[in-house]
Protein backbone atom coordinates (compact mmCIF):
# COMPACT_ATOMS: atom_id res chain seq x y z
CA UNK A 1 0.00 0.00 0.00
CA UNK A 2 1.16 3.52 -0.55
CA UNK A 3 0.76 5.59 2.47
CA UNK A 4 1.07 9.00 0.38
CA UNK A 5 -1.12 11.90 0.59
CA UNK A 6 -2.07 11.41 -3.30
CA UNK A 7 -4.62 9.30 -4.52
CA UNK A 8 -4.16 6.06 -5.70
CA UNK A 9 -5.15 4.38 -8.85
CA UNK A 10 -6.28 1.44 -7.68
CA UNK A 11 -7.56 0.12 -11.40
CA UNK A 12 -6.34 0.08 -15.07
CA UNK A 13 -10.41 1.26 -15.33
CA UNK A 14 -9.62 4.17 -13.09
CA UNK A 15 -6.44 5.39 -14.84
CA UNK A 16 -8.36 5.16 -18.38
CA UNK A 17 -11.63 7.09 -17.22
CA UNK A 18 -8.97 9.11 -15.52
CA UNK A 19 -7.23 10.49 -18.46
CA UNK A 20 -10.39 10.38 -20.31
CA UNK A 21 -11.70 12.81 -18.28
CA UNK A 22 -9.20 14.80 -17.62
CA UNK A 23 -6.93 17.02 -20.16
CA UNK A 24 -3.44 17.07 -17.57
CA UNK A 25 -2.47 14.04 -15.59
CA UNK A 26 0.53 12.80 -13.80
CA UNK A 27 0.78 9.12 -12.40
CA UNK A 28 4.07 8.13 -10.54
CA UNK A 29 4.40 4.00 -10.27
CA UNK A 30 5.85 2.90 -7.73
CA UNK A 31 6.53 1.25 -4.46
CA UNK A 32 7.23 3.05 -0.44
CA UNK A 33 10.97 3.35 -1.58
CA UNK A 34 13.97 5.49 -1.65
CA UNK A 35 13.89 6.85 -5.59
CA UNK A 36 9.80 7.06 -5.07
CA UNK A 37 8.83 8.36 -1.68
CA UNK A 38 10.90 12.08 -2.95
CA UNK A 39 8.41 12.07 -6.17
CA UNK A 40 5.28 11.54 -4.33
CA UNK A 41 6.13 14.17 -1.72
CA UNK A 42 6.89 16.77 -5.22
CA UNK A 43 3.51 15.54 -6.27
CA UNK A 44 1.94 16.12 -3.07
CA UNK A 45 3.07 19.54 -3.15
CA UNK A 46 2.36 20.29 -6.61
CA UNK A 47 -1.30 19.17 -6.43
CA UNK A 48 -1.29 22.24 -4.77
CA UNK A 49 0.23 24.51 -6.55
CA UNK A 50 -1.23 23.37 -10.30
CA UNK A 51 -4.47 22.63 -9.70
CA UNK A 52 -5.30 21.89 -13.02
CA UNK A 53 -3.13 18.62 -13.08
CA UNK A 54 -4.54 15.62 -11.86
CA UNK A 55 -1.42 14.11 -9.48
CA UNK A 56 -2.11 10.78 -8.94
CA UNK A 57 0.17 7.46 -7.30
CA UNK A 58 -0.13 3.29 -8.91
CA UNK A 59 1.23 0.92 -6.77
CA UNK A 60 3.82 -1.15 -8.90
CA UNK A 61 3.02 -4.42 -8.16
CA UNK A 62 -0.57 -4.51 -8.62
CA UNK A 63 -0.94 -6.24 -11.65
CA UNK A 64 -2.73 -3.10 -12.62
CA UNK A 65 0.18 -1.55 -13.02
CA UNK A 66 0.48 -2.80 -16.31
CA UNK A 67 -0.76 -0.07 -18.09
CA UNK A 68 1.77 2.06 -17.05
CA UNK A 69 4.76 -0.64 -17.48
CA UNK A 70 3.91 -2.30 -20.32
CA UNK A 71 3.35 1.44 -22.42
CA UNK A 72 6.27 1.28 -25.34
CA UNK A 73 7.12 4.66 -23.74
CA UNK A 74 8.71 2.79 -20.66
CA UNK A 75 10.12 0.41 -22.37
CA UNK A 76 13.69 -0.11 -21.22
CA UNK A 77 13.14 1.06 -17.68
CA UNK A 78 15.15 -0.34 -14.96
CA UNK A 79 14.55 2.21 -12.48
CA UNK A 80 11.54 2.69 -10.11
CA UNK A 81 9.53 5.32 -9.93
CA UNK A 82 7.90 5.08 -13.71
CA UNK A 83 6.26 8.65 -14.12
CA UNK A 84 3.83 9.34 -17.12
CA UNK A 85 2.57 12.31 -17.83
CA UNK A 86 -0.43 12.59 -20.21
CA UNK A 87 -2.35 15.30 -22.05
CA UNK A 88 -5.65 14.48 -23.41
CA UNK A 89 -5.65 10.52 -22.99
CA UNK A 90 -2.08 10.71 -24.49
CA UNK A 91 1.31 9.85 -22.71
CA UNK A 92 3.63 13.12 -23.46
CA UNK A 93 6.19 12.32 -21.02
CA UNK A 94 7.89 9.38 -19.37
CA UNK A 95 10.62 8.73 -16.75
CA UNK A 96 12.50 6.45 -14.91
CA UNK A 97 13.38 6.67 -11.50
CA UNK A 98 13.66 9.74 -9.21
CA UNK A 99 13.11 13.20 -10.36
CA UNK A 100 13.81 16.49 -8.44
CA UNK A 101 11.31 19.30 -8.00
CA UNK A 102 13.06 21.26 -10.28
CA UNK A 103 13.32 18.63 -12.90
CA UNK A 104 9.31 17.70 -12.62
CA UNK A 105 8.69 21.23 -12.77
CA UNK A 106 10.41 21.20 -15.91
CA UNK A 107 8.24 18.80 -17.38
CA UNK A 108 5.14 20.32 -16.59
CA UNK A 109 6.31 23.47 -18.01
CA UNK A 110 7.32 21.79 -21.09
CA UNK A 111 3.99 19.28 -21.73
CA UNK A 112 1.28 20.76 -20.08
CA UNK A 113 2.14 24.62 -20.65
CA UNK B 1 3.78 39.40 -11.83
CA UNK B 2 4.91 41.80 -8.62
CA UNK B 3 7.77 41.12 -6.72
CA UNK B 4 6.84 40.09 -2.87
CA UNK B 5 8.68 40.48 -0.01
CA UNK B 6 8.03 38.28 3.26
CA UNK B 7 9.87 38.89 6.55
CA UNK B 8 10.94 36.12 9.30
CA UNK B 9 12.15 35.75 12.82
CA UNK B 10 13.91 32.82 11.18
CA UNK B 11 14.82 31.01 8.18
CA UNK B 12 15.91 27.17 7.70
CA UNK B 13 17.20 26.18 4.65
CA UNK B 14 16.68 22.25 4.68
CA UNK B 15 13.52 19.94 6.19
CA UNK B 16 15.35 17.35 7.90
CA UNK B 17 15.72 16.38 11.10
CA UNK B 18 17.87 19.15 11.90
CA UNK B 19 15.84 21.78 10.13
CA UNK B 20 12.46 20.32 11.51
CA UNK B 21 14.08 19.81 15.45
CA UNK B 22 14.54 23.67 15.00
CA UNK B 23 11.77 24.72 13.79
CA UNK B 24 9.59 23.10 16.52
CA UNK B 25 11.55 24.64 19.23
CA UNK B 26 11.59 28.13 17.36
CA UNK B 27 8.12 27.85 16.26
CA UNK B 28 7.09 27.24 20.02
CA UNK B 29 9.07 30.06 21.21
CA UNK B 30 7.16 32.43 19.04
CA UNK B 31 9.75 32.82 16.38
CA UNK B 32 7.95 33.10 12.77
CA UNK B 33 9.73 30.51 11.17
CA UNK B 34 9.90 29.63 7.58
CA UNK B 35 11.26 25.95 6.60
CA UNK B 36 12.43 25.91 2.95
CA UNK B 37 13.36 22.95 0.41
CA UNK B 38 14.04 22.15 -2.75
CA UNK B 39 12.18 18.65 -2.02
CA UNK B 40 9.52 17.42 0.32
CA UNK B 41 9.90 17.25 3.89
CA UNK B 42 12.22 14.96 5.75
CA UNK B 43 15.92 14.87 4.45
CA UNK B 44 17.47 11.50 3.89
CA UNK B 45 15.07 9.90 6.58
CA UNK B 46 12.14 10.23 4.48
CA UNK B 47 13.84 7.42 2.12
CA UNK B 48 14.99 5.30 5.23
CA UNK B 49 13.05 2.10 4.98
CA UNK B 50 12.91 1.50 8.69
CA UNK B 51 14.21 3.56 10.90
CA UNK B 52 15.03 1.23 14.42
CA UNK B 53 17.33 3.62 16.88
CA UNK B 54 15.73 6.66 17.28
CA UNK B 55 14.22 6.48 21.20
CA UNK B 56 10.58 6.60 21.54
CA UNK B 57 9.80 4.18 19.45
CA UNK B 58 9.93 0.33 20.84
CA UNK B 59 9.41 -0.93 17.14
CA UNK B 60 10.92 0.46 14.20
CA UNK B 61 8.99 3.41 12.50
CA UNK B 62 9.08 3.86 8.18
CA UNK B 63 11.75 6.71 7.83
CA UNK B 64 9.05 8.97 5.73
CA UNK B 65 6.47 7.87 8.41
CA UNK B 66 8.92 9.63 10.88
CA UNK B 67 9.58 12.65 8.62
CA UNK B 68 6.23 13.50 8.46
CA UNK B 69 5.35 13.46 11.72
CA UNK B 70 8.53 15.83 12.39
CA UNK B 71 6.95 17.95 9.40
CA UNK B 72 3.39 18.08 11.37
CA UNK B 73 4.51 18.39 14.44
CA UNK B 74 6.25 21.79 13.50
CA UNK B 75 3.49 22.80 11.08
CA UNK B 76 1.08 22.56 14.26
CA UNK B 77 3.18 25.07 16.11
CA UNK B 78 2.97 27.39 13.58
CA UNK B 79 6.06 26.78 10.74
CA UNK B 80 5.31 27.72 7.35
CA UNK B 81 6.69 25.57 4.77
CA UNK B 82 8.24 26.44 1.34
CA UNK B 83 8.81 23.17 0.02
CA UNK B 84 9.88 21.34 -3.83
CA UNK B 85 11.40 25.35 -4.09
CA UNK B 86 14.12 26.35 -6.05
CA UNK B 87 15.84 29.05 -4.25
CA UNK B 88 17.42 31.54 -7.35
CA UNK B 89 19.54 33.69 -4.73
CA UNK B 90 20.46 33.60 -1.34
CA UNK B 91 22.49 36.47 0.80
CA UNK B 92 24.01 35.30 3.95
CA UNK B 93 27.25 37.99 4.93
CA UNK B 94 24.95 41.28 5.75
CA UNK B 95 22.93 41.51 8.62
CA UNK B 96 19.60 41.10 6.98
CA UNK B 97 19.99 37.66 4.72
CA UNK B 98 17.96 37.57 2.05
CA UNK B 99 16.62 33.96 -0.03
CA UNK B 100 15.12 34.17 -3.02
CA UNK B 101 12.50 32.10 -4.61
CA UNK B 102 10.59 32.57 -7.64
CA UNK B 103 9.32 36.42 -7.44
CA UNK B 104 9.51 36.46 -3.88
CA UNK B 105 12.29 37.40 -1.59
CA UNK B 106 11.90 36.09 2.07
CA UNK B 107 14.58 38.05 4.67
CA UNK B 108 15.45 37.40 8.48
CA UNK B 109 18.24 38.51 10.79
CA UNK B 110 18.87 34.59 11.61
CA UNK B 111 19.15 31.83 9.26
CA UNK B 112 19.95 28.15 9.92
CA UNK B 113 21.66 26.36 7.03
CA UNK B 114 20.53 22.23 7.46
CA UNK B 115 20.86 21.25 3.50
CA UNK B 116 22.40 18.17 4.72
CA UNK B 117 24.46 16.08 2.08
CA UNK B 118 23.57 14.29 -1.16
CA UNK B 119 24.96 10.96 -2.60
CA UNK B 120 27.76 11.67 -4.44
CA UNK B 121 27.82 11.78 -8.51
CA UNK B 122 30.78 10.35 -10.64
CA UNK B 123 30.48 13.17 -13.19
CA UNK B 124 31.50 10.69 -16.01
CA UNK B 125 29.54 10.54 -19.09
CA UNK B 126 26.53 8.33 -19.41
CA UNK B 127 26.27 8.52 -15.69
CA UNK B 128 22.84 10.77 -15.37
CA UNK B 129 21.70 9.99 -19.13
CA UNK B 130 21.47 6.61 -18.26
CA UNK B 131 19.92 6.95 -15.18
CA UNK B 132 16.93 4.49 -14.68
CA UNK B 133 17.61 2.34 -18.02
CA UNK B 134 21.09 0.60 -16.88
CA UNK B 135 22.55 3.17 -13.75
CA UNK B 136 20.60 2.80 -10.46
CA UNK B 137 21.54 4.25 -7.63
CA UNK B 138 19.13 1.87 -5.24
CA UNK B 139 19.61 -2.23 -4.88
CA UNK B 140 16.61 -2.04 -2.66
CA UNK B 141 14.55 -0.36 -5.68
CA UNK B 142 16.12 -1.62 -8.77
CA UNK B 143 17.47 -4.60 -7.64
CA UNK B 144 14.90 -6.98 -8.91
CA UNK B 145 14.95 -6.28 -12.62
CA UNK B 146 18.74 -7.60 -12.62
CA UNK B 147 17.46 -10.66 -11.29
CA UNK B 148 20.07 -13.24 -13.16
CA UNK B 149 21.98 -11.15 -14.76
CA UNK B 150 25.27 -9.53 -14.18
CA UNK B 151 25.65 -6.22 -12.60
CA UNK B 152 28.88 -3.75 -12.29
CA UNK B 153 28.64 -1.93 -8.71
CA UNK B 154 30.98 1.43 -8.36
CA UNK B 155 32.31 2.03 -4.56
CA UNK B 156 33.74 0.25 -1.94
CA UNK B 157 32.26 2.19 1.16
CA UNK B 158 29.87 0.75 3.97
CA UNK B 159 26.57 1.48 1.38
CA UNK B 160 27.82 0.48 -1.49
CA UNK B 161 29.06 -3.63 0.31
CA UNK B 162 25.11 -3.34 1.88
CA UNK B 163 23.64 -2.84 -1.42
CA UNK B 164 26.11 -5.35 -2.92
CA UNK B 165 25.21 -7.94 -0.25
CA UNK B 166 21.29 -7.38 -1.50
CA UNK B 167 22.26 -7.78 -5.28
CA UNK B 168 24.28 -10.54 -4.80
CA UNK B 169 20.53 -12.13 -3.67
CA UNK B 170 19.09 -11.69 -7.04
CA UNK B 171 21.98 -11.27 -9.38
CA UNK B 172 24.18 -13.96 -11.39
CA UNK B 173 27.25 -12.05 -11.24
CA UNK B 174 28.43 -9.17 -9.65
CA UNK B 175 31.75 -6.92 -10.20
CA UNK B 176 32.84 -4.28 -7.52
CA UNK B 177 34.97 -1.67 -9.46
CA UNK B 178 36.85 0.47 -6.19
CA UNK B 179 39.54 3.14 -6.58
CA UNK B 180 41.79 1.38 -3.52
CA UNK B 181 43.47 -1.86 -2.79
CA UNK B 182 40.71 -2.36 -0.19
CA UNK B 183 37.35 -1.72 0.84
CA UNK B 184 36.41 0.97 3.14
CA UNK B 185 33.60 -0.83 4.29
CA UNK B 186 33.61 -2.33 7.66
CA UNK B 187 35.08 -5.99 7.37
CA UNK B 188 32.12 -8.07 8.44
CA UNK B 189 30.01 -6.57 5.55
CA UNK B 190 32.88 -6.51 2.83
CA UNK B 191 34.10 -10.57 3.61
CA UNK B 192 30.43 -11.14 3.01
CA UNK B 193 30.53 -9.67 -0.15
CA UNK B 194 34.16 -10.97 -1.25
CA UNK B 195 33.70 -13.96 -0.14
CA UNK B 196 30.75 -14.74 -2.36
CA UNK B 197 31.30 -16.81 -5.86
CA UNK B 198 29.53 -14.38 -7.49
CA UNK B 199 31.74 -11.42 -6.55
CA UNK B 200 34.47 -10.12 -8.67
CA UNK B 201 36.62 -7.30 -8.06
CA UNK B 202 38.66 -4.45 -10.01
CA UNK B 203 41.05 -3.24 -7.42
CA UNK B 204 42.37 0.39 -8.34
CA UNK B 205 40.16 1.21 -11.21
CA UNK B 206 37.85 4.14 -11.56
CA UNK B 207 34.80 4.77 -14.02
CA UNK B 208 35.74 7.14 -16.78
CA UNK B 209 32.63 6.53 -19.18
CA UNK B 210 28.82 4.52 -19.24
CA UNK B 211 27.76 3.39 -22.64
CA UNK B 212 24.80 1.62 -23.80
CA UNK B 213 25.33 -1.06 -25.94
CA UNK B 214 22.04 -2.43 -26.89
CA UNK B 215 20.36 -3.64 -23.66
CA UNK B 216 24.01 -3.89 -22.16
CA UNK B 217 25.59 -0.88 -20.36
CA UNK B 218 29.67 -0.96 -20.87
CA UNK B 219 31.62 0.44 -18.20
CA UNK B 220 34.79 2.26 -19.28
CA UNK B 221 37.21 1.66 -15.96
CA UNK B 222 40.85 3.30 -15.87
CA UNK B 223 43.38 1.49 -14.02
CA UNK B 224 44.80 3.87 -11.33
CA UNK B 225 48.25 2.74 -11.62
CA UNK B 226 48.85 1.77 -15.24
CA UNK B 227 46.56 4.02 -16.63
CA UNK B 228 45.25 1.05 -18.49
CA UNK B 229 41.31 1.31 -20.00
CA UNK B 230 39.49 -1.74 -19.46
CA UNK B 231 35.77 -2.17 -20.72
CA UNK B 232 33.66 -3.96 -18.81
CA UNK B 233 29.62 -5.34 -20.10
CA UNK B 234 27.31 -5.79 -17.76
CA UNK B 235 23.15 -5.92 -17.68
CA UNK B 236 23.24 -2.83 -15.19
CA UNK B 237 25.52 -0.42 -12.90
CA UNK B 238 24.92 0.35 -9.48
CA UNK B 239 26.49 3.77 -8.56
CA UNK B 240 27.23 3.78 -4.21
CA UNK B 241 30.42 6.83 -4.31
CA UNK B 242 29.68 8.39 -0.43
CA UNK B 243 27.77 11.33 0.23
CA UNK B 244 28.54 15.06 -0.19
CA UNK B 245 27.59 18.40 1.52
CA UNK B 246 24.84 20.31 -0.13
CA UNK B 247 26.54 23.56 -0.08
CA UNK B 248 26.30 25.27 -3.87
CA UNK B 249 23.91 27.13 -2.54
CA UNK B 250 26.19 28.77 -0.73
CA UNK B 251 29.50 29.23 -2.28
CA UNK B 252 29.38 32.86 -3.59
CA UNK B 253 29.36 33.02 0.33
CA UNK B 254 32.30 34.09 2.71
CA UNK B 255 31.14 31.45 4.65
CA UNK B 256 33.95 29.15 6.29
CA UNK B 257 33.85 25.71 4.93
CA UNK B 258 36.31 22.65 5.57
CA UNK B 259 38.75 21.24 2.48
CA UNK B 260 35.83 18.45 1.98
CA UNK B 261 33.02 21.21 1.86
CA UNK B 262 31.43 20.66 5.04
CA UNK B 263 30.30 23.72 7.06
CA UNK B 264 32.33 25.11 10.13
CA UNK B 265 30.70 25.80 13.15
CA UNK B 266 31.01 26.16 16.76
CA UNK B 267 29.38 24.08 19.78
CA UNK B 268 26.34 26.54 19.85
CA UNK B 269 26.23 26.04 15.63
CA UNK B 270 27.11 29.41 14.72
CA UNK B 271 29.33 29.80 11.91
CA UNK B 272 31.77 32.40 10.74
CA UNK B 273 28.66 34.69 9.84
CA UNK B 274 26.81 36.87 12.12
CA UNK B 275 23.14 35.00 11.92
CA UNK B 276 24.05 31.67 10.30
CA UNK B 277 24.20 29.17 11.96
CA UNK B 278 24.45 25.41 10.71
CA UNK B 279 23.20 22.10 11.89
CA UNK B 280 22.82 18.56 10.98
CA UNK B 281 25.09 16.09 8.50
CA UNK B 282 25.88 20.13 6.79
CA UNK B 283 28.26 20.91 9.27
CA UNK B 284 31.36 19.45 10.10
CA UNK B 285 30.85 16.91 12.61
CA UNK B 286 31.88 13.20 13.40
CA UNK B 287 28.90 10.97 13.96
CA UNK B 288 25.93 11.82 11.16
CA UNK B 289 22.93 9.99 12.80
CA UNK B 290 19.37 11.09 13.06
CA UNK B 291 19.74 12.03 16.66
CA UNK B 292 22.59 14.01 16.05
CA UNK B 293 20.94 16.42 13.45
CA UNK B 294 18.28 16.84 15.91
CA UNK B 295 20.54 17.45 18.73
CA UNK B 296 22.29 20.25 16.66
CA UNK B 297 18.76 21.74 15.11
CA UNK B 298 17.78 22.15 18.83
CA UNK B 299 20.94 23.92 20.03
CA UNK B 300 20.94 26.18 17.02
CA UNK B 301 17.16 27.13 17.59
CA UNK B 302 18.01 27.72 21.43
CA UNK B 303 21.27 29.84 20.81
CA UNK B 304 18.23 31.90 18.40
CA UNK B 305 15.80 31.92 20.91
CA UNK B 306 18.29 33.33 23.59
CA UNK B 307 19.50 36.24 21.70
CA UNK B 308 16.09 37.90 21.66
Amino acid sequence: MLQTKLTTLQSKEELTNLIAAEEKVAVCCGRMGPMCIPVYGIFEVYEEKYPEIKFRNMDFDTPDADIIKQLPECRGFNGLPFTVYYRNGKVVKATTSIQSAKQIKDIIDEVFA
Amino acid sequence: MDNEQQSYDLIIIGAGPAGLAAAIYTSRASLSTLVIDESMAGGQVKTTHQVANYPGFVDPIAGHELARNMRDQAARFGTRFELAAEISAIQLDKPEKTVTIDSTQYSTRNIILATGSSPRLLNVPGEIEYKGSGVSFCATCDGEFYKDKDVTVIGGGNSAMEESLLLLQMVKSLTVIHQFDELQAEKITANKVLNNPKTKILWSHEPREFIKSGEKMVTKAENLKTKEIVTLESDGIFIFAGMVPNTTLFKNSSLNLSEQGYILANENMETNLSGVYAAGDVRVKKYRQITTAISDGTIAALSIIQKR
